[in-house]
């Protein structure tokens, strides 16, 4: 048992970090938050560097088969914890300048990150539905953490009743897979979720969806979105900045393994559902976000609709579909933290503002600000050659792959409907005339981070090959014995 | 076997008709006491399951903490609870196809279960000889320890959390330090002097 | 398994015996007291407090964090329970398993009392 426990180094490196860093904020004098975050950060690299270790390795298990460590494990948790670790980085200068800073936020992120790494190598369902409460239980306590405001306390209250609810039905979906393969264990549930004559048992079924329902709200999929855009918007923008990133990394690399080794055999019955989340997201995040005028609330509708595309290659359900989906979310995450780094640096005199319209002519104030965000803009839209468009490419060629023309081109649609708000933000930026109030200058470390994310963004179509690869890599192992469920989705297609 | 399936029907059924009450009630401490009565009741079907332990810790940690935790929260509260249930006519109806949507469901599971799928038979709660907390202490520290420590690690969380949102930093001038009162001694409060008569001090 | 609910056949009986006293003790006042309302009699003499009111008062936040951190440390208490009983067959790592999971509250406990939650004002 011991020989394994070096699996879970990554989460233990960042539990003992983070109770640590509590004693260290709780016993010093004076103001310790700058100390924390950055021991924060420091355990975060170690602890991504950690994970990265493990990335050749091949794939084992500890706990009697509850976490299991593999390179796509590895890729996930090492984006993970780096994106936590950047989201520590953006919030320091708001939090201090809002008069929120406080030693436990970046604690309560380390804890948050140990959760989403449990998330990522669960292979339990107990082990699943523990790392999801340990993230999601501090993810509740960072929304509400600007506790003296309305909206920020409305977006904590809101998002722990619905996140309770969704835990509720994954645990109701949980018991009643238990009840049906008398096991939590994925492999377990897997060899026990077999389609009798090409259909699953209904009973099972009713497992699998309230399963899926519980995690579909995790990642913020439509019909289980609501709670986004009021809690993005309620929340303090870097604490939003955090919750667009990493726990959606997290949240989709459990449903990419629950999918993809516990129900594998099981794809007539879940891949429908994949397919309606997406076109639904995809299609609710592009309408809804037209009319925002708040870009925090628009930022929560665009991280819907890139949710719906990253399912459209899970819905393809093969090798290369989850190897496009884990690059998906790569670029998704990159293009967010980039945006988000260009949001926070919205501030005037008068405090920090978060109108589109305070946009306005910020390329003649501000034209380093206004370029990075045009880029992701640009990016986010997933016009060539940035980032966004590759992402987009390698998802929809998946699904085309896997015989799924129509959801594909639905995709197509809701991207080009979805360009139009990201360019009105551009045209806001580039075409208006300045207002009065002229946006501060951008603080120093997030002109770095936007500089480095709108580098990447810019640049990943000169030399995408190494992180295709790993992405390819990781999709393998997920898959390493689910070209059965490319056979069986050719079946399927056949039979009707 | 009659008396154990009599006393399943008791605790079920004074569960399912307390938990109506609990969202029926205009009164919300009442909402709460009735809340009580379902606890104690869930727990009774724990026992009937076997799960001893399971139907004790309901007890001691539900009945004795949460729900004078919800008590607490209830009692906060500053809503007129009257206004708040005026709108319950109104989300009746999606509220009744809600219900009726999850009964059908369970229905569906019940019937299926019994037809369709090999049911495996019910694991025993206890192995034989052992009490049911010693036989969950023999697993859960050992083989379960990724799942105990995880659990720690909520707590830790649920702690921090509490904290963060609820602790208003007192600044009470005239606090007390309990421990300088009681460390002082006679020495430290009473001088002793000889004045002389007429010299003053 | 039926000897298990057969253990508790006591507890049915001091639940019935209960029951029975709890309802004795309801009944017999409202056959035997004496009854005159009058709506005097819950009037206030002269300067007193409203006899029927409100029970309801808005509660400092305070309680309500002495309470969760009752909860926390009460379901922490409740994972000993196991553990006393199956110590002898858990071994030293079953034991070393707990004190891990003590330590981890403890450092919650002294991050508690540094930050002043349990004085009280």
């Amino acid at each position: 048992m011991l020989q394994n426990l070096t699996l879970i180094l990554p989460e233990m490196i960042l539990f003992l970090g983070a109770m640590g860093l509590l004693m260290i904020g709780a016993f010093s004098k004076g103001d310790s938050t700058r100390t924390v975050n950055l021991g924060a950060i420091a355990i975060l690299a170690l602890a991504a560097a950690t994970a990265g270790s493990f990335a050749n390795n091949a794939q084992a298990t500890a706990f009697n088969g509850a976490f299991v460590m593999d390179s796509f494990a590895a890729l996930m948790k090492v984006l993970t914890f780096v994106a936590t670790g950047i989201a520590i980085i953006m919030s320091q200068g708001y939090m201090r300048l809002e008069k929120l800073a406080r030693f436990e936020y970046p604690v309560l992120l380390l804890l948050a990150a140990a959760g989403m790494g449990m998330m990522i190598s669960a292979n339990d369902l107990i082990a699943l539905y523990m790392g999801i409460e340990l993230q999601s239980l501090a993810l509740y306590v960072v929304a509400a953490i600007n506790r003296d405001s309305l909206r920020s306390t409305e977006a904590g209250l809101k998002y722990f009743v619905l996140g309770a609810l969704s835990s509720g039905m994954l645990l109701y979906g949980a018991s009643l897979i238990y009840g049906f393969s008398g096991s939590t264990n994925f492999v377990e549930i897997a060899a026990a979720f077999q389609p009798q004559d090409g259909i699953l048992p209904m009973a099972q079924v009713l497992g699998l969806v309230f399963l899926l329902a519980g995690l579909a709200f995790k990642i913020s999929a439509v019909p289980f979105h609501m709670w986004t855009p009021d809690v993005y918007e309620g929340a303090p923008t870097s604490v939003t900045a955090f919750f667009a990133s990493a726990p959606k990394l997290a949240g989709m690399a459990i449903f990419l393994r629950i999918m993809m080794t516990g129900f594998e055999n099981a794809l007539v019955a879940w891949q429908q559902i994949i397919i309606l989340l997406a076109i639904l997201s995809m299609v609710l995040g592009a309408f809804a976000a037209i009319g925002q005028q708040n870009i925090k609330r628009l930022m929560a509708y665009s991280s819907i609709g890139h949710m719906g595309f990253a399912l459209v290659g899970f819905a393809a359900a093969s090798a290369a579909g989850v190897s496009s989906v884990i690059l998906y979310m790569t670029l998704y995450v990159v293009m967010t933290l980039g945006t988000f780094a260009c949001i926070l640096s919205m501030r005037q005199d008068s405090g920090p503002v978060e109108r589109i319209s305070d946009l306005a002519g910020l390329s003649q104030t501000r034209p380093f600000m206004a370029f990075c965000l045009a880029v992701m803009m640009f990016s986010l839209a997933g016009i060539p050659p940035m980032a966004g468009f590759f992402g987009k490419l390698f998802v929809f060629r998946a699904a085309i792959d896997a015989g799924l023309y129509s959801l594909s081109i639905i995709g197509v649609l809701a991207s080009v409907v979805g360009a139009f708000y990201y360019l009105r933000i551009v045209k806001v930026m580039y075409l208006d005339a300045p207002a009065d109030e002229v946006n501060e200058p951008m603080p120093r470390e997030l002109s770095i981070l936007a500089g480095v994310m709108t580098a990447f963004t810019l640049l990943f179509f000169v030399y995408p090959s190494p992180l295709v690869e790993l992405a390819d890599k990781a999709g393998a192992v997920l898959m390493q014995d689910g070209m059965v469920a490319t056979d069986m989705l050719q079946e399927h297609l056949a039979g009707h | 076997m009659t008396l154990t399936s009599l006393a399943f029907y008791l605790f079920a059924t004074v569960a399912v008709a307390s938990s109506f009450m609990v969202i029926s009630s205009r009164n919300p401490v009442y909402s709460v006491l009735f809340l009580i009565l379902t606890f104690f009741n869930a727990a009774g079907l724990f026992v009937l399951l076997g799960a001893e332990f399971l139907a004790l810790i309901l007890v001691v940690v539900y009945v004795g903490a949460v729900a004078v935790l919800f008590l607490f929260v209830v009692m906060m509260l500053d809503i007129d609870f009257a206004e708040l249930s005026e709108g319950f006519l109104q989300y009746m109806p999606i509220g009744a196809t809600v219900g009726l949507i999850l009964l059908l469901e369970l229905l569906l599971v019940f019937g299926a279960s019994s037809t369709l799928i090999d049911t495996k038979p019910l694991p025993q709660a206890t192995p034989d000889g052992m009490t049911n907390a010693e036989a969950l202490g023999r697993v859960l520290y050992t083989d379960y320890i990724y799942f105990f420590q995880a659990a720690g690690a909520i707590l830790l969380v649920a702690m921090i959390g509490a904290i963060v949102l609820t602790l208003v930093p007192s600044n009470n001038p005239k606090k007390q330090n309990i421990a300088a009162q009681t460390a002082r001694t006679r020495d430290d409060a009473v001088e002793t002097v000889d004045v002389e008569p007429g010299q003053g001090i | 398994m039926h000897d298990l609910l057969d253990s508790y056949y006591p507890i049915l009986i001091f639940m019935g015996l209960s029951a029975v006293i709890t309802a004795a003790l309801l009944l017999v006042p409202a056959l035997v007291a004496p009854s005159n309302p009058d709506p005097e009699k819950n009037a206030p003499y002269e300067c007193g407090f409203e006899a029927f009111d409100d029970a309801r008062m808005k509660f400092d936040v305070k309680f309500y964090l002495v309470a969760i951190l009752f909860i926390i440390f009460d379901l922490e208490v409740a994972f000993l329970f196991p553990w006393a009983v199956a110590f002898g067959d858990v071994g030293l790592f079953g034991f070393w398993s707990m004190m891990f999971f003590l330590a981890v509250l403890t450092v919650g406990f002294a991050y508690e009392w540094r930050k002043g939650a349990l004085d009280w004002d």
